[in-house]
């Protein structure tokens, strides 16, 4: 790894009209990470993201982009970093192959017939490369919409939401190949609101209303919460009962029904075990420790956050 | 509860959801209310079917009192304005020629001799009748205002002048297009006309569509620049145009028999600039609209007045002088000038070169305009 982060960029502001999207975001990814992008919707990631690979211009602050100046060399930084957008964006009434060789002609790559071939036969799409990619289901879109974004061996691979409507065998292949490539040296960020996927980042961010909030590796972000969280069990009737009494109740900050069990999540330990064990012992439910996830996490950071907005 | 086949509050319902829609997109809403009243100024005031002070040059060398006295009566009429009332015989013919008036009206050194002696005077008329309808009303008027002028003439020569009235001629010199066939007006336009229609629209949509599909982002995300995505939208839809100049021109000859007088090479270059300035017209137009739909409406929008006002449909001089000015805006007026200066008066480069330069500034301004509308970004 070497010593220059592959994205610096410090109090990137952005507004439009008198909404402030991004406000004061200061991010760093050191080269061959992968750094996971999260916060709910309409926060700021998709911005921020473009803000990164100069297809918007901050209004505030300045970054580094793969060490060039993302106010001032949008286009070295264009040829250097693949953008994988939200939405599939490539030419639906093209073919898979003409696709590919558009591509690969505006990245003027050498061999550009020869790269595409192999990138088809990468892909596995070779014997449908003359199919129109309007007609690939999204998982195929996604996988095709990926390759396009590697052929030019950018250093830098920023995703947004790559993997939103894709079945989860697509996704599991699509993280599998996210991982080879960091293997190899590149580094990659990427937006998502999946916790499986956050959990498989070397370090996570966590932007909410365009502020970021948090960030470090999922252990460092779930123990910086501090939270504590238990979990109750029963029949679903009693766990049902017992939610309705806890909503609320003195320590409870979350209460959250997975099947018949329910997780209850709290920063004051004390006040929480209290409330639990009381309610437990009304209902007959079993409480026993559990381990706090991201999600509990992310789900106060995003309460949290919505207040300070108000 | 048993849903009805038909019920007032869902009718209800859809209507007020179709009105919300339709005030949310301005552009729409703008032009429903835009287009009529666009339309009622534009057919209302500004066409005239017969058209009245046009344009005249006046070639007399000796300007004695009967040449003015029938300069005066031509006047009164109303469908005669004399511009150039001194005209030169070669300055008159480079005048008509150009398009810049519709009649040279000559009147001999020898008519005021002529009058006096009662010895069948003549005056030429020749009128630019490469728009047939422009030339019909003042000719028809013409042998009455001409004779009455002399009769009006009193004094001691007031009886050779009434003798001379019964005998004066006026010979009438139909240029351009001597059997007055509409074709020869039209056909050339259409050129003009088809042009303008496609190469704007189709660019125009060309571009909205990656905005719109979202090919856009990615697009500029990857190393192109705005003169190079510009460039690759507006060249094949140059081509476009030229295979349907070369079928315009082909039906022309083949079909209509129009007559083709002038040069090709400068025909052919002035129908390239005027592509060009309206597929870079059609760019900007991209640049400005959010989707296909209004893209079309926009094209639409410029489209209507142009073809109303540049003298394709109806008389350009015989819309009054505002309208004239309004009508100077548009690319069309100036290539149908060109047009038909070059296939039916044979105009060569000196004659055309007031349109083809005002051509070329509406090109050059427009891609100025476009290139700095042009995001390079997505702000």
């Amino acid at each position: 790894m070497s010593a220059e982060p592959a994205i610096s960029v410090k109090g990137l502001t952005k507004r439009f009209g008198d909404k402030t999207v991004v406000n004061d975001v200061s991010l760093t990814v050191q080269r061959g990470e992968i750094a996971g992008f999260l916060g709910p919707n309409g926060s700021g990631k998709t911005t921020t993201i473009r803000l990164m690979c100069g297809l918007l211009t901050p209004d505030a602050g300045e970054g580094i982009v793969l060490g060039h100046d993302i106010r001032k060399e949008a286009r070295r930084i264009k040829l250097k970093v693949g953008y994988m957008t939200q939405r599939f964006s490539f030419y639906e009434d093209l073919t898979i192959e003409e696709n590919l060789r558009f591509v690969a002609g505006l990245y003027r790559l050498k061999r550009a017939r020869k790269v595409v071939e192999e990138t088809l036969q990468d892909l596995g799409l070779h014997s449908r490369r003359k199919q129109l990619a309007g007609s690939l289901s999204g998982g195929w879109k996604q996988r095709l919409a990926l390759a396009a974004c590697i052929m030019h061996k950018p250093d830098l691979l920023l995703l947004d939401e790559p993997t939103a409507g894709v079945d989860p065998k697509a996704r599991r292949e699509f993280w599998d190949e996210i991982h080879a490539l960091a293997a190899k040296g590149l580094t990659v960020l990427v937006s998502t609101h999946y916790m499986d996927e956050a959990e498989r980042c070397h370090r996570i961010n966590y932007i909410a209303y365009g502020t970021l909030v948090a960030r470090g590796t999922v252990e460092e972000v779930v123990a910086e919460a501090g939270l504590t969280t238990l979990l109750l069990t029963g029949t679903s009737a009693q766990t049902s009962k017992a939610g309705a009494r806890l909503k609320g109740a003195q320590g409870v900050e979350q209460v959250a029904h997975f099947g018949a069990d329910l997780h209850v999540v709290g920063r004051d330990g004390a006040a929480l075990r209290a409330s639990a064990e009381r309610v437990a012992a009304d209902t007959g439910c079993t409480l026993t420790a559990s381990e706090t996830s991201l999600e509990d996490v992310f789900i106060r950071l995003m309460s949290e956050s919505a207040d300070n907005m108000q | 509860m048993i849903s009805r086949l038909f019920s007032l509050a869902r009718l209800g319902t859809l209507i007020a959801k179709e009105s919300i829609q339709m005030r949310r997109d301005k552009l729409t809403f703008g032009m429903m209310l835009g287009v009529p009243l666009m339309q009622l100024v534009l057919f209302g005031f500004a066409i005239n079917t017969d058209p009245k002070e046009l344009p005249a040059a006046l070639v007399a060398p000796t300007q004695d009192r009967y040449t003015r006295a029938m300069v005066t009566a031509l006047e009164l009429t109303d469908y005669y304005r004399f511009i150039a009332p001194d005209a030169s015989a070669a300055e008159a013919e480079r005048m008509i020629a150009r398009g810049d008036v519709a009649f040279v009206v000559t009147v001999p050194s020898d008519f005021g001799r002529r009058v006096a002696r009662g010895d069948h005077p003549t005056i030429l008329i020749e009128a630019d009748a490469s728009d047939p309808s422009v030339a019909s009303g003042a000719i028809s008027t013409l042998s009455e205002v001409a004779a009455d002028a002399l009769l009006r003439e009193t004094g001691q020569e007031a009886e050779a002048a009434q003798r001379a009235a019964t005998q004066l001629r006026v010979a009438v010199h139909r240029r351009y297009n001597p059997e007055g066939i509409t074709q020869y007006n039209i056909v050339p336009g259409l050129l003009g006309v088809i042009l303008q229609l496609t190469m704007v629209m189709m660019t125009s949509m060309a571009l909205t569509r990656e905005t719109e599909r979202g090919t856009m982002e990615n697009l500029l995300s990857m190393p192109a620049t705005p003169l190079e995505i510009m460039l690759g939208k507006i060249v094949p839809y140059l081509i476009v145009g030229a295979v349907q100049v070369a079928v315009v021109l082909l039906a022309a000859r083949a079909m209509f028999s129009i007559p083709f007088v002038g040069s090709l090479s400068l025909l052919l270059f002035g129908v390239f600039v005027f592509v060009l300035a309206l597929v870079i017209l059609g760019y900007l137009i991209s640049t400005v609209s959010r989707t296909q739909m209004q893209a079309m409406q926009l094209t639409f929008f410029f489209f209507l007045p142009s073809l109303l006002l540049s003298g394709f449909m109806f008389p350009f001089r015989g819309m009054p002088l505002w309208a004239q000015y309004l009508g100077e805006v548009f690319p069309l007026t100036h290539f149908l000038r060109l047009v038909r200066g070059v296939m039916l008066k044979g105009a060569d480069l000196a004659d055309v070169a007031a349109p083809l330069a005002a051509l070329g500034i509406f090109a050059a301004l427009l891609t100025l305009v476009t290139l700095a509308r042009f995001r390079r970004t997505l702000d």
